[in-house]
């Protein structure tokens, strides 16, 4: 067969080759190709936007390559959707899980496939192989009758790489697995990787975790904006070099840092308590300085700005924000001049089916027309303002928001905080999900804002800003603090502080403060 | 640029204008199809006429001298320039003004993501209202008027608070609604009719009397049409509209910037309620009676032409222009298949492909835009 063209190199059991697809006028990827072998562990790392999941979409056969072959095992593969590439043994372990979580385990780990005569189910040999699934993973929460609702997150993934084993899959994509999970379960996940490995199954690890990587990879493949730019046995690269890599640049560019003038405390909050997390938190924030809050997901991060902003309640503790103090309503937070950037873009943070101008000034619609009205075309011409600042890539300000990339919807919705021209602004994971140019667009803006102008008399803003991106919060904050499982650091000086010591506060493993 | 050129542009391009162009091909395929089913019977009936007068012994020549002869060409002509005719117009513009003034209401209600299923009932509210409040109240025609419609904004207003404060979805609390405001028209109106003298009410929707054909279209007609004016303006250039397409779109984001949440949509379901209450002003005036009885399923009707005016029941999505168009399309039909004779079955059966058809359409052009 002339397509066996892999023949020569035995072992590889899962290869990907030429891949290219593109949407619209973007090139998600562009001449992609990786190799697997049979009992090892390839990690495929890159920045969002990578295309590390279009390409394993195009792996599970959810989208469809424009170019490119893939072969399992040395024979033509081309799946048209996601259950055939099942059926051909490649399996997908998502971030979102998707389990049922009424069902029991065995019903999970089995449907779709019960065995059954005229529509009536073998009780007895699904729990046999469900039984069979689960001994290897060694973990006393799961037993078949559990219910999948009530099991935690990491148990939850293992019922979902049951599954996959169930129905004889040999190719395992794991992607972002450990993002929510504790580091008990981290740590079982990654022995039950090692067994996996040893079985001779293919793995595509992806994750933004470089430690991780380089604990559990055999090989490791970088994207970046499409291409593969880089890849090499894991024992072989430094962490540092795997990130160069990934960024593709200086870190000091990306990062641009101007002289900071730190004025008055706008922000100070005292022993802040929301209804379970945060549990305890306390900050000063000042005009002209950025602060960041690291911390792991689910520390209570999210919830500390939600309650700040009226939108999750305040059980206890001061606030203040300028002159005003006290818990309030997101409206009032507006009118005092504070702003919240969502973390939750699609969710929360935009109304993806109204146009780019609604979105920008919906938090205001003041100022647009004589007695009260909102005249569209002063809108208009408002958000044009920050579409050519912001560099919003669309065809005019009645673009609908769903028509964007990530990184444009997320301009948009800092437009909507310039163009309310808020004091304090707050910014959970303003970079999540995008691209490196619009990073690197945002790094400046923030830089733009607590710096201030003159010139342009435009004061100092303070930020306020939430990121799980270690490089990110170094590069762009003047001081950080960690959130702990609810319960907010001290603050530091950047210039006091690395990745790895903000790494241990993180996970609780620095006891002293 | 300002102007009245831009604000109708802003009004255009809010509507489909392909919606306009189905109502315009529904509307000349009944011209075409009544005139052709005319001329088909008159040619039947001509057969039928000749064979009589054959059996008859009637000698050819004067056969066709008998006055029960017409030419179908001709009366078949007669019969699409009826459906044409401003008599007929006027009447499909009465028709569709009952379900067409509450589904002014409607639209804002389902934009901010919500439903009414209390409408019809409110609409029997309303007759029922204004009957008793005639005949028992002593209240003038106006004032009666008005008190239907502040009764409909008031059960609007409380399907509001409900929903806002007790957090239970609309279709929930509306479904509840429904029963109520129609078991309390009963109870009104003792189960029974209210006959009573209209005061010059039924004037709102009588056909335009020869004397006043300047006004083209009876009141109630141009009550509408302005209203929609007033609320297509009231959804594009204010902040309570913009508020109502926000909520709909993503109510957390709406939210998030300040939106008052509770306040637009207790305001959006009163607005709502009002409408209908108008509604019921205007079936008032069609039937001169107060029957807690009327309009039994007329939420669905209306619900039925905002959707085939493109409103979408996750919100944020809808506009005055297609509502309008929508009930006129629903009015059409029911004027073109009772002309023809069509059975009210029939009737129920294209209106429902209609409805289907029309928003599988508008779904296949979503998916295309996306």
């Amino acid at each position: 067969m002339a397509e066996r063209v892999d023949s020569d190199q035995p072992g590889v059991w899962l290869q990907m080759r030429g891949i290219c697809k593109r949407f619209g006028a973007t090139v998600a990827l562009d001449d992609v190709g990786i190799k697997v072998a049979a009992g090892h562990v390839l990690a495929l790392v890159g920045e969002n936007g990578a295309g590390k999941s279009t390409l394993m979409k195009v792996l599970s056969g959810a989208i469809k390559a424009d170019a490119g072959q893939m072969w399992l095992n040395g024979v033509p593969y081309r799946p048209s959707n996601p259950l055939e590439a099942r059926r051909a043994g490649v399996a997908m372990i998502y971030q979102e899980l998707s389990l049922a979580p009424h069902l029991s385990v065995e019903e999970n780990i089995m449907l779709g496939m019960e065995p059954a005569t005229l529509g009536v189910v073998h009780w007895k040999q699904v729990r046999r192989r469900a039984i069979e699934a689960i001994r290897q993973f060694d973990n006393p929460e799961l037993t078949p009758d559990a219910r999948v609702g009530r099991l935690s997150v990491g148990s939850q993934q293992l019922v979902e790489i049951a599954r996959a084993l169930a129905i004889g899959c040999r190719v395992l994509v794991l992607d972002e697995p450990t993002s929510s999970l504790t580091q008990q379960d981290v740590d079982r996940l990654f022995e039950l990787i090692g067994r996996l490995k040893s079985q001779g199954k293919a793995i595509v690890y992806i994750s933004h975790f470089i430690e991780e990587v380089k604990r559990v990879a055999d090989r490791v493949t970088v994207l970046r904006d499409g291409k593969v730019v880089g890849g090499s046995d894991v024992a072989a690269i430094t962490t540092d070099e795997i990130i160069a890599l990934m960024v593709g640049r200086q870190v000091e560019e990306l990062y641009p840092r101007s002289a900071r003038q730190s004025g008055e405390v706008v922000l100070e909050i005292e022993d802040l308590a929301g209804l379970q997390k945060p549990e305890s938190a306390s900050l000063q924030l000042r005009r002209g300085e950025v602060l960041g809050i690291a911390g792991l997901v689910g520390a209570g991060r999210t919830e500390l700005l939600r309650s700040l902003f009226g939108l999750e309640p305040v059980r206890k503790g001061k606030i203040r924000l300028g002159v005003y103090t006290g818990p309030a309503s997101p409206v009032r937070r507006w009118m005092q001049g504070a702003g919240l950037l969502s973390e939750d873009r699609k969710d929360e943070g935009l109304a993806l089916s109204l146009n780019i101008a609604d979105n920008v000034t919906l938090s205001r619609l003041r100022g647009f027309g004589p007695l009260g009205l909102v005249l569209p075309s002063r809108q208009d011409r408002a958000t044009q303002q920050w579409i050519e600042r912001l560099g919003i890539r669309c065809s005019g300000p009645r673009d609908l928001l769903s028509s964007l990339s990530g990184g444009n919807q997320q301009r948009v919705a800092l437009a909507r905080l310039l163009q309310h021209d808020v004091d304090v602004m707050l910014l959970d994971e303003p970079t999540r999900g995008i691209d490196v140019a619009a990073k690197a667009m945002i790094y400046k803006l923030i830089d733009e804002l607590a710096t201030g102008s003159k010139a342009q008399r435009r004061p100092p803003k303070a930020v306020l800003m939430v990121s799980s991106y270690l490089p990110e919060l170094l590069g762009v904050c003047d001081q950080v603090a960690v959130m702990c499982r609810g319960i907010l650091g001290q603050t530091h000086r950047i210039d006091q502080v690395d990745e790895h010591k903000l790494m241990l506060e993180a996970t609780g493993q620095e006891t002293k403060r | 640029m300002q102007g009245p050129w831009n604000v109708l542009r802003g009004v255009l391009q809010l509507a489909s204008l392909k919606l306009a162009l189905a109502l315009i091909g529904i509307f000349l395929f009944f011209v075409v199809a009544i005139g052709v089913q005319e001329a088909f019977k008159v040619h039947a009936s001509n057969e039928s006429v000749l064979a009589e007068l054959e059996k008859a012994g009637v000698p050819e020549a004067d056969r066709m001298r008998d006055p029960r002869l017409a030419s179908p060409l001709r009366r078949g002509l007669e019969a699409s320039r009826r459906f044409l005719g401003r008599r007929n117009l006027e009447t499909i513009a009465r028709q569709t003004t009952l379900v067409g003034v509450p589904a002014l209401g409607m639209t804002l209600v389902i934009i901010s993501g919500g439903i009414d299923l209390s409408v019809g009932s409110v609409v029997a509210l309303g007759t029922v209202v204004i009957a008793w409040l005639l005949k028992h109240g002593g209240m003038g025609p106006v004032s009666a008027a008005l008190s239907g419609v502040t009764a409909g904004a008031l059960v609007g207003l409380v399907s509001g608070l409900l929903i806002t404060s007790l957090r239970v979805v609309p279709f929930i609390v509306t479904l509840g609604m429904m029963l109520i405001v129609r078991g309390v028209a009963k109870g009104i109106a003792r189960q029974q009719t209210i006959t009573v003298d209209p005061q010059g009410l039924d004037w709102l929707l009588a056909s335009v009397p020869p004397k006043q054909g300047w006004m083209l279209l009876p009141l109630g007609v141009w009550a509408w049409l302005i209203l929609a004016v007033a609320t297509a303006a009231l959804l594009r250039y204010t902040r309570l509209g913009r508020h109502t397409f926000a909520i709909g779109s993503n109510e957390q984001t709406a939210r998030l910037c300040g939106v008052p949440v509770e306040r637009v949509k207790v305001l959006v379901f009163m607005l709502g309620g009002a409408f209908a209450g108008l509604g019921g002003l205007m079936q008032f005036s069609r039937l001169t009676i107060g029957d807690p009885t009327v309009a039994a399923g007329r939420e669905l009707e209306v619900i039925a032409a905002v959707v085939i005016g493109g409103g979408s029941l996750a919100g944020g999505e809808g506009s005055i222009l297609g509502t309008m168009v929508g009930a006129l399309i629903m009015g059409v039909i029911a004027s073109g298949c009772n002309q023809m004779g069509l059975p009210n079955w029939v009737q129920e059966i294209i209106t429902g492909a209609i409805i289907v058809a029309a928003v599988a359409i508008d779904r296949l052009r979503h998916r295309r835009a996306a």
